[in-house]
Formats: structure tokens, sequence, C-alpha cells
């Protein structure tokens, strides 16, 4: 229940908000109430398979959080803002 | 498990993290969302899961934060960066972050003064069970988790790179350049190979 509460924030936010920072914060939102989600179910099933798959989403978040982070870097330096919309301009 | 100490918790944390995704101050949202980590971290605690607490306050709350704070002290240099500076100092901006996390502080050491660490004995998972399927049936998850923690490494090293050295390389293969075209007339006489390979 609260990990659900917390995942609807999560997209929320990442509809709501169109600063890459805060886009980047709600993923960590997102991936933070799955690994509740995990971990409420195994504590209720008293296996630690919950706790091992909370290890994986955890290696995933912060490697995600770095290469999104040097992304926001490269954008910065190209559009000099944090504006997701700026980055539209891609015409195929 | 203790029934009041979740609820307190999961308030905390669904009300940091709708002031995280209603913020403008960047630094700001970064203290409630380090606030709703750490409440996170006392859900876990308090269901029986202690060494996936001190992971949560350790890699989350520590580095990914630290991370975001670089990131965002990076971006904005100059003066803009001393006035958010004086405005952070400000005691309305840190007094909310600080009370939530007082009442966090106060249930941790209510937990830890109840004596059990956190659940009942039935479903509390030690962490060495943890370690055991850590690296028991789940090895080759360890393996790829490895792999990717060492892509997202040479990701991030490749995007940091920065344009500073580039107009170098550049003067390097003009230079290049000219001395092939220096040495291009020797080399065109009557001989096929590569004009590079003076």
């Amino acid at each position: 229940m609260l990990a659900g509460i917390l995942f609807a924030l999560g997209v929320v936010g990442l509809l709501v908000r169109r600063n890459l920072l805060f886009i980047l914060m709600s993923i960590e939102i997102m991936l933070n109430a799955a690994g509740l989600a995990f971990i409420t179910a195994g504590a209720r099933w008293a296996q630690a398979d919950g706790q091992v798959m909370f290890i994986f989403i955890l290696a995933m978040a912060v490697s995600e959080v770095s290469v999104g982070l040097a992304l926001v870097l490269q954008f910065y330096h190209q559009n000099r803002s944090l504006d997701a919309d700026e980055a539209s301009e891609m015409r195929g | 498990m203790n029934v009041t100490v979740f609820y307190i918790a999961a308030a905390i944390a669904i009300i940091t993290t709708c002031l995280v995704i209603t913020r403008k101050n960047a630094v700001l949202a970064l203290l409630y969302l380090a606030i709703s980590l750490i409440s996170v971290a006392v859900i876990f605690y308090d269901l029986g899961a202690p060494f996936i607490a001190a992971l949560e306050v350790i890699i989350y709350a520590g580095s990914i934060i630290v991370l975001f704070i670089f990131v965002i002290m990076m971006l904005n240099l100059g003066k803009r960066a001393t006035v958010a500076e004086q405005k952070l100092l400000h005691p309305r901006m840190w007094i909310g972050p600080t009370i939530l996390a007082t009442i966090l502080v106060g249930e941790v050491a209510y937990l830890l003064a109840r004596g059990n660490a956190g659940g009942t004995a039935a479903n509390v998972v030690s962490p060495k069970e943890v370690g055991l399927t850590l690296y028991g049936p789940y090895l080759i998850g360890v393996e790829l988790s490895s792999l990717l923690l060492m892509s997202a490494l040479i990701g991030t090293y490749h995007l940091g790179w920065h344009k500073q050295p580039k107009p170098e390389t550049q003067d390097v293969g003009r230079e290049y350049a000219t001395s092939v075209d220096v040495g291009g007339n020797t080399v065109r006489v009557g001989s096929s190979r590569p004009s590079g390979a003076t």
C-alpha cells in the first residue's frame, strides 16, 4: 500500500516536473518504492529473496543515477538549462 | 513489527515525497528526499531487515544524495550559487526537514530501547541468511550486477569526459595532416605506398 502510494507519487513527479534533476529524483522514488514492496514481501514470508532483490535494485539505481547525472551535466553544457523540453529539437 | 512506528514512518515518507515533487529549490527537494529515504529505512528496520536498512541509509541517503548535491553545485556556479546558499542558511529552509528527522531519530531510539531489533522473531531475516541466498542461488545475479556497475562506470567516465582535450587532438591532427602534405611530394613519386607511411 505504502509502496503503491510512493510509486504513484514518483510517477506524478516524473510527469509533472520538467526539470531533469527532479525527473531523476522521481525515478529514485519509484525504485525505492519497488524495493519497499520487495522487502515487505520478503518480511511477510520470512524469506531472504526479497532483500537480495533489493540489493540488486540498489546496484541498478546507483549505476542509473551515475549515468543519468553525467548525462545531465552534458545536457547542461550543451543547452545551458535543465529543461527537458529543450531536448525536443531533434528533427527526424 | 511495531505498527505505530510503521505508520508514523509511512506518514513521514509520504509527506516528504509530496514535498520533494512540489519544491522549486532543488537542494531543499534533496533534503526532503533524504528524509524520505531515511524514513523508508526505518520502515525496513521495523519490518525485520536491519541489514537492508543500513544499506539504504549508506547507499541511497549517503552516496546518491551526495552525487545529486555534487551535480547541483557544479551546475549553478557563480553569483547565483552564493545567493542560493545565503537563502539556504535561513532557518525557514531547514526547520521542516529537521523536525521530521528528529521524529525519525526518536522512532529509532524507541525501537532500540525496546531491545528486539525490529520485527517479531518469526520474520526477521538476518544478514547471514541474505548473504547465503545472495551467493547461493543468485550468484548469476551478482555477476550480472557487477557487469552493470562496470558498464555504468565506463559510461559515466565517457560522458564525463570534458571537451577540454578536444582542441588539442584537433591540433595534433592538423599538424599530422600538414606534415603528410609536406612529405607527400616525395612519397607520391613512383610509389604506391600509403602517404602516411613516411
